[in-house]
């Protein structure tokens, strides 16, 4: 499946939305992370407001609860000088009984520019977008993709390593319902990464060695020489004996401390896409080494990327303005 | 199978068996020798060893000719403690156990409480430890309070000493439970062992059938177990888990595994003696001591289990032992509970196998050694090294049972009066002899 529709023209990044990682170029996506270099370079405190977008609307469609991602986007539209409202539909209109497309037809009416749009199901965000008349940036569907988390990621690791090409990634915990895991491991492989997926196997799902990856069910194995751990949430109802028996257990053999994480490359680098379960997937005291952290650039590098990601579905060709960098 | 004993004699005791017929399953090994016992292990054994006579300073034991072999390996017992010690303690099970022959076993988690924590588990193991006689293990819950819904913590149950993971006499009904289970863990290479009877039509007292009818007792169709073992072969294809069922008592089941193993799965199974030496017949005038699940089944039933254990699509024997009061059992045939006790009729009544000429008397022990011992991780064998756990017995000697002498606390057996061939000498655990006839 096509995750981006291609436009007419060409530019850097040739599509009108940004639905997924899956089916973009190595060439597009080096063209999102050097444009977002560029804006990770500038100061926002330096006051020097943009009018990249200026006269632009974007609107933060959010059937799901996030004050991080949609912060990020928020921010990151207001410094390229867009108009953005914020709309949490989680709580108003689905209770009314308002449909998906319903909504995009109202949303439609208002002549937005640009939707950026978190939904819980899988696919959903691709539906809205061909009901629209205007880009689409998907900010998460169901277990399906996070580009632009994927995008903040790889900027982080190659902001720190100068390259993804050659690097072994290893993402560990709930393969099972991460949109962000899909998202990444389309995106390392695509660059030239070699990834290794580690959980327990009820959180792994079936087929993904398909993906280009190798899995692994022991850390102690999966960590061996890597050089970024890339850890990911796990939801506090998947850990009651469902899918993994306890916290306590799960910590034991998934979670990261200084023992496992002893076994990845001395300089090994940790992420996590964030809100974190300290002691759960992560032990506290790394996830707060600045010196092997990356938890906090990737926060940094968020803003970076979706400017970077509106500036390229808007504004296409249109260099970066000159002197705010 | 390894478990230190904390009483293990000083390093130098040493005891020579003489004239012994040695069996060893794992090593195809059966001729007269001798073997030497030095402290807990097994120093040295062969043909010709001590032909020269004993050295000062040995004991010696003369076997008479009487067979050597690794002491029996018990994959399927109730414990009863904690919980119901009016009907049996970790005590009273291990000098049954000793009687039988049976120097390892391991314990279903259905005490109450349930064996799904990590204190479960170290309780039966330190149990064991102060009774200082057979070796006793137990299986933890597959699921948390045997609820068949969460399951348990697999991962550290196992590193405390788990042997596998079973909700014991309770089928895991749930596919999606299942398929987790056995999913989860193959990360921890442990085994799953299942009760393969379909819940919902096990709802019966006896095997479904004409003498059910004419008993007005509701039946358990035989098809209940193939039922719940396809669906759960199924399940283990998909997921590359270890499964092992329990208590095979039916001609199909013992296809459906065979099948199976002809596809490569890595499927075990078991059952105990009452399903190849009685069948339904033995309820005969409502007697609640031959009720137990699964049902005694028919005679082409019965026939076919133990032709399955003499070509070893069957792969071990176990006890079931299952005791019960008389309060328990003394009751109308719906109202009794189930089970019975099996420790110390274990081998003579599986060597009638041997008896009957169906299966070697190595490939007998086999069944009751190296491959229940295999299947749990564990070893069975007369090897210099091993533990010096072992059974000397005469496979000829005829008795008859009689229940009223079983060192088990409880006498529920449907063997009164039974004749049998074959009887247990003496029981020796880590190089000392914990039961002598």
């Amino acid at each position: 499946m096509t995750a981006a529709q291609t436009s007419v023209g060409s530019s850097g990044f040739p599509h009108r939305h940004l639905l997924g990682i899956e089916g973009l170029s190595r060439s597009e996506i080096a063209f999102l992370l050097d444009l977002a270099d560029h804006y990770a370079a500038e100061d926002p405190r330096a006051h020097r407001p943009s009018a990249l977008l200026a006269g632009h609307t974007v609107i933060n469609l959010f059937f799901e609860n996030s004050t991080r991602t949609r912060t990020s986007f928020e921010l990151a539209a207001k410094r390229l000088g867009a108009e953005v409202i914020n709309m949490s539909v989680a709580s108003s209109s689905i209770k009314k009984g308002e449909t998906l497309i319903d909504t995009a037809m109202t949303l439609t009416a208002m002549r937005p520019d640009l939707l950026v749009v978190r939904h819980p199901d899988s696919g959903a965000v691709s539906l809205l977008s061909e009901k629209v008349d205007c880009a689409v940036i998907n900010a998460g569907d169901g277990s399906h993709e996070h580009p632009t988390q994927a995008l903040l990621d790889a900027l982080s690791i190659r902001q720190r390593r100068g390259r993804l090409a050659g690097l072994t990634v290893a993402i560990c915990g709930d393969l099972l319902h991460s949109r962000v895991a899909r998202s990444n491991i389309h995106l390392l492989t695509t660059m030239g990464a070699r990834v290794r997926v580690i959980g327990p196997p009820t959180l792994l799902p079936s087929g993904i060695e398909r993906f280009g990856v190798t899995a692994y069910h022991d850390m102690r194995t999966g960590l061996a020489d890597v050089d970024i751990v890339m850890m990911l949430r796990l939801q506090n109802e998947r850990m009651q004996g469902s899918y993994v028996p306890s916290v306590r257990e799960y910590f034991r053999f998934y979670g990261l401390d200084r023992e496992k994480l002893a076994l990845a490359k001395p300089d090994a680098l940790i992420m996590h896409p964030g809100p974190m379960n300290r002691g759960v997937e992560i032990d506290s005291e790394l996830a707060d080494d600045i010196d092997r952290s990356l938890i906090r650039t990737q926060v940094a590098m968020g803003v970076a990327v979706r400017m970077a990601c509106l500036h390229a579905l808007l504004r296409g060709t249109a260099p970066p303005e000159e002197g705010r960098a | 199978m390894v478990q230190e004993s904390a009483t293990a004699p000083a390093r130098s005791a040493r005891v020579a068996y003489l004239n012994a017929r040695l069996l060893c399953p794992e090593s195809g090994l059966d001729a007269p020798g001798a073997l030497l016992t030095e402290g807990g292990r097994i120093a040295d054994l062969g043909p010709q060893l001590f032909n020269e006579g004993v050295p000062e300073g040995i004991a010696t034991v003369d076997c008479a000719g009487a067979c050597l072999a690794p002491g029996l390996v018990d994959m399927r017992v109730q414990l009863r403690e904690p919980g119901q010690e009016h009907k049996e303690t970790i005590a009273s099970a291990s000098r049954a156990a000793a009687a039988g022959g049976i120097t390892s076993m391991v314990a279903l988690p259905n005490t109450d409480p349930p064996v799904d924590d990590v204190a479960g588990v170290e309780f039966v193991a330190r149990r064991a430890r102060e009774e200082k006689l057979v070796k006793v293990y137990t299986y933890a819950a597959l699921t948390r309070r045997l609820e068949g819904q969460e399951i348990t913590e697999i991962g550290l149950l196992h590193e405390y000493g788990a042997r596998g993971f079973t909700d014991g006499v309770k089928p895991l009904a749930d596919a999606q439970v299942l398929r987790r289970a056995l999913s989860y863990a193959t990360a921890f290479d442990t085994v799953i062992l299942q009760l393969p009877q379909e819940p919902a039509l096990s709802g019966g007292m006896m095997n479904g059938g004409e003498l059910a009818t004419r008993l007005g007792l509701s039946g358990i169709p035989p098809l209940a177990e193939v039922m719940l073992l396809e669906r759960d072969l199924r399940l283990v294809e998909m997921t590359g888990g270890r499964y092992h069922a329990s208590l095979i008592s039916t001609a199909e089941a013992v296809e459906a595994i065979r099948r199976a193993k002809a596809k490569g799965l890595a499927v075990t199974c078991d059952t105990a003696p009452h399903y190849f030496t009685l069948n339904e017949n033995a309820v005969g005038d409502y007697r609640s001591f031959a009720k137990v699940m699964p049902p005694l089944r028919s005679e082409s039933d019965r026939e076919a289990v133990a032709a399955a254990v003499a070509d070893g699509t069957i792969d071990a024997i176990c006890s079931d032992h299952a005791p019960q009061d008389q309060d328990a059992k003394r009751l109308p045939f719906a109202h009794a509970e189930w089970g019975m006790a099996g420790l110390e009729t274990l081998l003579p009544l599986s060597l009638a196998l041997v008896h009957q000429g169906r299966l070697s008397l190595l490939d007998l022990l086999r069944r009751l050694t190296a491959t229940p011992a295999g299947i749990l991780q564990g070893h069975a064998a007369l090897t210099p090294g091993a533990p010096a756990d072992l059974v000397l017995f005469d496979p000829e000697r005829p008795w008859v049972i009689d229940p009223d002498r079983f060192l088990s606390k409880s006498k529920n057996a449907p063997y009164d009066r039974h004749p049998v061939q074959g009887q247990v000498l003496r029981s020796v655990v880590d190089g000392r002899s914990i039961f002598t006839a």
